[in-house]
């Protein structure tokens, strides 16, 4: 297949991948919010997503392909990009590149870091000091699980920090998916790049606010 | 003339010096003493050479043929951006009026690996050749002169494709693109054929051959920093980009 090897064809396996996973943020995000309406709210979320059963094994199958197609082609042509250009200027000012855009590949490694302690801290639940139980009705008390965990700083920390990767990350490629898909013209431009960074900055925002509302609870108690 | 000779500058030149392509380079430090603002930026190398010649030192080597922004010959990044950074505006028609006295100017050759250094500030740009003999034309068949309305074209595509059709091929949007890509460059050329009816018969074939070439000749993906359009002499939008993968997608799905 030519579309695999071609330098346009691989940047769209990287888009549509990586546009997928901004959907399950956004998803997920929404998910996540049922913690405010308390344990009844994110226990019977949690509980209803369990209740697929093989579907969420497919669901998560699928998503696990996406996110190797992203990872793999992100680092095939970050390799073949730095050995394009590999020397550099004595002195180089950037016009319109940004922090964004030139540090894709750190904020994307820092997001997969990030994405394996998560699976391991609240799905597999195998970290240290994790509080597994059930609730009243019998469901996986994930609100306890969650509200404990984030009241201790350090964790609060890596989770606000992962969504700030991932705010940089997103910033820069949902702006960058317009573009690669050819949906882009010189009067779309500007608005797509700002409805990108709004996205981007919206689930930081509603992922950050659930560490740092159960930490500052905590330490005005 | 005493007015002009108030307002010279002196400035320091810091400059890439490389004998030939395999030679290690550095960096050389140069005075360039009386220069009028009047002067382009060419024409202070060119005072600059002559007195390094007179103290027997091998003249600074860098490309240069029109010297009024439209061939792409000139090839120079000053100060950390290709041309100098005055928007729109080639390093031969960047006038020193745009620097003050006592300056530091630093001036590099292209760097890309697909652009090798011939000697000093002078690169090898024959990479983008090639890109435009893989497909950056079309096939018609020679005789009488067409009637000039024989293919109606409207306006706005006219106008995008004359656009497109500005670029000189300097090199500047590789010099200046992190990744070192040329597809700003090999875009305009897609674009502006596709735009047009004569062109659009060998779209297909034209965007996969033009891309595999740009890839075959060493230059990098574009992972759209828009470097390309803030570097490019002549204002070649990234519109064209987004229009090279609309015809790579429409010739991939078909």
């Amino acid at each position: 297949m030519q579309i695999l090897k071609s330098v346009v064809g691989r940047k769209v396996f990287m888009a549509i991948t990586g546009q997928c996973m901004v959907l399950f943020a956004v998803v997920h995000m929404l998910g996540n919010s049922s913690i405010f309406i308390g344990p009844d709210g994110i226990n019977a979320y949690a509980k209803h997503l369990h209740d697929l059963g093989p579907l969420v094994w497919i669901f998560r199958a699928g998503l696990f392909a996406f996110v190797a197609i992203h990872i793999f082609y992100g680092i095939q042509l970050t390799l073949e990009n730095s050995a394009a250009n590999p020397t550099v200027y004595a002195v180089k000012k950037q016009i319109k590149a940004t922090f964004a855009s030139t540090s894709m590949i750190w904020t994307g490694l820092l997001i997969a870091l990030f994405v394996t302690f998560h699976i391991l801290h609240f799905t597999a639940r195998v970290t240290p000091g994790i509080v597994k139980g059930v609730d009243a009705l019998g469901r996986y008390d994930v609100f306890t699980m969650v509200v404990s965990a984030f009241k201790n700083g350090g964790i609060a920390f890596i989770y606000v920090a992962a969504m700030c990767a991932l705010f940089f990350h997103l910033s820069h490629g949902i702006q960058s998916f317009f573009q690669t898909m050819g949906w882009n013209t010189d009067r779309t431009q500007c608005t797509i790049s700002t409805i990108g960074k709004a996205v981007a900055f919206i689930l930081l925002a509603g992922y950050a606010v659930i560490p740092l509302s159960i930490l500052a609870s905590a330490l005005i108690k | 003339m005493s007015e002009h000779n108030a307002n010279t500058m002196n400035l320091k030149l810091h400059v890439w010096r490389q004998k030939g392509p395999d030679a290690p380079g550095k960096l050389e430090t140069y005075d360039a003493k009386h220069v009028s603002p009047d002067m382009s930026f060419l024409e202070m190398l060119d005072e600059v050479n002559e007195t390094l010649i007179k103290t027997g030192i091998d003249p600074i080597a860098f490309d240069h043929d029109c010297r009024e922004g439209i061939c792409g010959m000139c090839s120079q990044v000053v100060n950390g951006v290709a041309h100098g950074g005055q928007e729109r505006t080639t390093v031969c028609q960047l006038h020193m009026r745009s620097f003050q006295d006592g300056d530091s100017i630093f001036i590099e050759p292209w760097r890309a690996r697909a652009f090798p250094i011939v000697k000093d500030l002078v690169v090898d740009r024959s990479a983008l050749d090639t890109i435009i003999q893989s497909g950056g034309y079309t096939s018609c068949h020679t005789g009488g002169i067409a009637d000039g309305n024989a293919i109606l074209i409207p306006k706005p595509d006219a106008d995008y494709a004359m656009d497109a059709a500005e670029c000189i091929g300097c090199g500047a949007c590789v010099a200046g693109c992190p990744n070192g890509s040329a597809m700003l460059f090999t875009s305009a050329k897609v674009a502006q054929l596709a735009a047009l009816p004569q062109g659009k018969a060998e779209a297909a074939v034209r965007v996969h051959a033009m891309t595999e070439a740009l890839q075959g000749c060493g230059f990098g993906n574009c992972s759209n920093h828009y470097e390309c359009q803030a570097a490019c002499p002549k204002g070649i939008n990234v519109k064209f980009i987004a229009k090279l993968n609309r015809e790579y997608l429409k010739a991939a799905l078909n």
